[in-house]
């Protein structure tokens, strides 16, 4: 028994074209029991940035605290948004505070970054439990279903995907995955971040 | 060997729990309260590790209580769990953790709305329309997904916290025999006989 698949859970995320998404399941067990079916582990940072939080579901909402006040201290002292790159580095280093002794959460990231020009730029990451930083320019993906994840997003996602398209896909791939896994499912939601709005659904899954 | 159910329903939060104190294979005593009373609104059935669950619900009860007495109110369900939450997550990294599961039942006097929350040893918490814990869970769980109404009436809740006892009793190997039962609503706490 892995102590990172006691409550179950799965993340991802996912880029489009100046877009982002983000998307977890909805269960929450004790090893094979469900307790719940409405266990939410994506939050909001800011407004441009979702943290997913797949892993030991009592340091889901102890981290979820801890980036919801160390967002607010970056906030209140640089007077500005925390961005995403940032944010992602703050992240990494909250879990090797832990090296010795860690937190057992692999946070997923997805945000858009200001460019140079007023734009923006879609940013995705992931670390695993002591903060070791991975990004990418397709998916990125954590939790009892990863090994799932990969093999379906690897052939579903494809370059520059439109919003509604790319809300699709990352539907489709977690929704496939977490029917392989016992310990995901149980319903899921899913965020895309566009640039002037964000929209939040939620999905309906197998239920057994 | 402890089992606890609560439900929601239609304004009020039941809460039981088994009577039985035992110690190894000894029942040491039958009429055992493992429900405390945090507040006029709080519930909380505790189980776990002998010693570890009174010397935890009378800390949570206190300061609870100092709480209200700081503040002349007193702490809204979420809130009062997302406390007990957490103490029970630090201390799962202390020194020597507190091994205790609870459920918190209370009755929002400000929204009007009955809030349960499943909380575990190693503090994590769910918000739930209705938990178990001890081996109860095991059978409990997938009765309640059946026949669980989240508007029925405090009788027709009554009915399927039965229909959840009777379930251990059939086919637990061990039965605990007698159940507190305990409902909280907009008129505060009171101790049914089923």
């Amino acid at each position: 028994m892995s102590i990172m698949e006691y409550n179950g859970g799965s993340v991802i995320a996912m880029v489009g074209k100046d877009c982002v998404a983000i998307a977890s399941d909805l269960r929450l067990g004790n090893q094979a029991l469900g307790i719940s079916s409405n266990f939410q582990k994506i939050f909001p940072m800011t407004n441009r940035i979702f943290l997913g939080l797949p892993g030991l579901a009592t340091d889901v909402t102890t981290l979820k605290e801890t980036f919801r006040y160390r967002v607010n201290m970056f906030t209140i002292k640089e007077e500005r948004e925390i961005e995403p790159e940032t944010f992602a580095h703050l992240v990494s280093s909250t879990l090797y505070e832990r090296r010795f002794g860690p937190w057992f959460i692999e946070p997923v990231m997805a945000g858009l970054q200001k460019t140079h020009d007023g734009g923006y730029k879609p940013y995705i990451a992931a670390t695993d439990l002591i903060g070791c930083l991975n990004f990418a320019k397709d998916f990125v993906v954590a939790g009892t279903a990863s090994t799932k994840l990969f093999g379906v997003a690897e052939g579903l996602w494809e370059p520059d995907l439109e919003p509604e398209d790319l809300f699709e896909t990352i539907s489709q791939t977690l929704l496939n995955a977490v029917d392989r896994d016992a310990y995901s499912g149980w319903g899921a939601e899913v965020y895309v971040l566009t640039k002037d709005k964000v929209i939040k659904r939620t999905l309906k899954g197998r239920m057994d | 060997m402890d089992i606890s159910f609560a439900l929601t329903g239609k304004g009020y939060v039941i809460v039981a729990a088994d009577t039985v104190a035992a110690r190894s294979i000894v029942k040491m005593k039958v009429d055992e309260d493992k429900i405390k009373v945090l507040s006029p609104h709080l519930l909380m059935a505790y189980s776990g590790e002998p010693g570890d669950t009174v010397q935890f619900a009378e800390y949570v009860e206190r300061n609870i209580r100092l709480y209200q007495i700081r503040n002349t109110h007193a702490l809204r369900p979420p809130s009062a769990a997302s406390w007990i939450r957490r103490t029970l997550a630090d201390s799962l990294r202390s020194r020597k953790p507190y091994a205790v599961n609870l459920l918190v039942g209370g009755y929002d006097t400000s929204t009007h709305n009955p809030h349960l929350y499943w909380i575990d040893y190693l503090g994590t918490m769910s918000e739930v329309p209705f938990a178990a814990h001890g081996y109860g869970a095991y059978f409990a769980l997938s009765l309640l997904d059946r026949y669980h109404d989240p508007e029925a009436s405090v009788e027709e809740g009554l009915a399927t916290l039965k229909r959840c006892i009777d379930e251990v009793a059939k086919r637990l190997v061990v039965n605990p025999e007698k159940y507190k039962v305990k409902i909280v609503d907009k008129d505060g706490v009171r101790e049914v006989e089923i």
